[in-house]
């Protein structure tokens, strides 16, 4: 099976022949990059919805209701789920299906597992790729579940249109809710296990917090100083701020089915909402600058590196390590010996 | 392709609900580094084949302690078959009398390991039957 036929069986819905892509598309490289350039003219159709939240917080099982839920609207489902791999190992144990037992066998839902293989943003480094895949695939919506997030993980706000975070009950104060981080990307804000004694406690210090901006604030990402610097700009690597989009706060049981046919209305609501005032052409923007300078990095890094050559790389760090050294200077340095970057 | 990581996924077929087993497994797969897929209790051969589809794995571990083997794995066999996953390998855990093992390898299984088997046996055995392009 060459790359190119592989990719065109995806186009034409085929299920093994988009998992054996997922699978090249995770593992990168050449391959990697033949199939998504087949693919990338295809896809673009797809909301894609991150579902991000603790550990624990009940992400498997809102996606699964969701999922089954969309699928009673006629809509077909492409799920990735993140689990975070070992730093030890290099392995990782991937359990998000055992909460997706509902939607087995059902041929308008594709659901694939994914770790995270050192990633530390929620996502794997090739998610974005694979969410591509599942989009070109035909999915009409995408579902991405991040690993179990703390509060810095974010980069679902870059590659999601709506982004859904998850609380559970009792996890902290309300200077929690007023910390920067996750709750700052959610779209849409849900309490999950709403049955809990402190639901409402919850609740109401989520909804106060809320309640002291308006609307969802512009996202810069992770290097937002320079983003929004003055070189004019400012729009690169930032999502826009949708002021007139109020972040709602639901509540579900997601195991009982609770709460899940709102989500789904106010997910599609966003979505709406997202097309008429523009700021889904906006996000796609944002995204696609950020991912590009993403993968620049990358490549750079690698070019860099192999300029420098790995003799004196190696002594740069023996003389970090040694402190006759420090790391900004020797950055520095670095760059100084390689020159310019442009041209040979 | 130097991110290339087998992966395994782990299900128990059939109706016992003993995954403690199983659970010892991914953990050990999951420390020799390899993606373990992790289903869960009480999965038919029809959903097991499917995620081994969906999740593109290289193996697929089953974990049977009803007894009901000599019905749930050649019914996987077949299943895995028909979808065109015959390149998947599908070893088999729990408590499987001697004598079934020969049928059992013969449908296609690539091992069989009962109680006491050693985790180090089981990680040797699929570096074997894998190969990594």
């Amino acid at each position: 099976m060459d790359e190119i036929s592989l990719a065109q069986r995806v186009l034409a819905g085929e299920r093994r022949a988009l998992a054996r892509t997922i699978s090249l598309v995770e593992n990168g490289g050449q391959p990697a990059t033949e199939a998504l350039a087949t693919l990338y003219p295809h896809s673009g159709n797809a909301h894609r919805v991150g579902v991000t939240g603790p550990p624990g917080s009940g992400k498997s099982t809102v996606v699964n209701a969701l999922a089954a839920a969309a699928r009673q609207r006629d809509l077909t489902i492409g799920i990735v789920a993140v689990d975070p791999t070992s730093p030890f190992t290099g392995g990782a144990i991937l359990g998000d299906r055992i909460r997706m037992q509902d939607l087995a066998g059902d041929p308008g839902v594709f659901i694939r597992s994914m770790a995270s293989r050192g990633s530390l943003g929620g996502l794997a480094r090739a998610t974005s790729d694979v969410v591509e895949v599942l989009d070109a695939g035909g999915f009409d919506m995408v579902l991405i579940e991040t690993v179990g997030a703390g509060q810095s993980e974010v980069d679902i706000a870059k590659t999601a249109h709506t982004t859904i975070v998850i609380e559970a009950p009792g996890l902290g104060d309300d200077i929690q809710a007023i910390k920067a981080g996750i709750l700052e990307i959610a779209d849409v804000l849900v309490i999950n296990k709403a049955d809990h004694p402190f639901a409402d406690n919850t609740f109401r210090a989520l909804r106060a917090m809320l309640d002291m901006n308006s609307g969802r604030p512009a996202y810069t990402g992770h290097h937002g100083p320079q983003a929004a610097s003055s070189d004019g700009q400012e729009e690169r690597a930032t999502t826009p701020a949708e002021p007139d989009w109020k972040v709602p706060v639901l509540k579900t049981i997601a195991t009982e089915g609770d709460g899940i046919e709102a989500l789904l209305d106010t997910v599609q609501q966003h979505q709406t909402y997202q097309i008429e005032a523009g700021t889904l052409a906006a996000r796609e923007r944002a995204r696609v600058a950020s991912d590009l300078e993403t993968r620049l990095r990358e490549v750079l890094l690698e070019q860099l590196i192999e300029r420098i050559g790995p003799e004196a790389f190696g002594e740069t760090i023996e003389e970090v390590l040694a402190r006759r050294l420090d790391p900004h200077t020797a950055v520095a340095d670095l760059i100084q010996k390689v020159g310019p970057l442009a041209g040979g | 392709m130097a991110d290339r990581k087998i992966r395994v996924l782990i299900a128990k077929p059939g109706l016992d609900g003993h995954d403690r087993g199983a659970k010892v497994i991914a953990r050990a797969l999951r420390d020799a580094g390899m993606e373990v897929i992790y289903t869960g209790l009480r999965q038919t051969p029809e959903y097991i084949t499917e995620a081994a589809l969906q999740e593109d794995v290289d193996v697929v571990g089953l974990s049977i302690l009803s007894g009901a083997h000599m019905a749930l794995v050649p019914r996987v066999m077949e299943l895995l078959a028909d979808r065109e996953l015959s390149n998947v390998r599908v070893i088999l855990g729990g408590i499987i009398p001697d004598e079934d093992v020969p049928t059992l390898l013969e449908l296609g299984v690539s091992g069989v390991f009962g109680p006491g088997t050693s985790t180090e046996d089981i990680i040797a055995h699929i570096h074997q039957v894998v190969e990594i392009a």
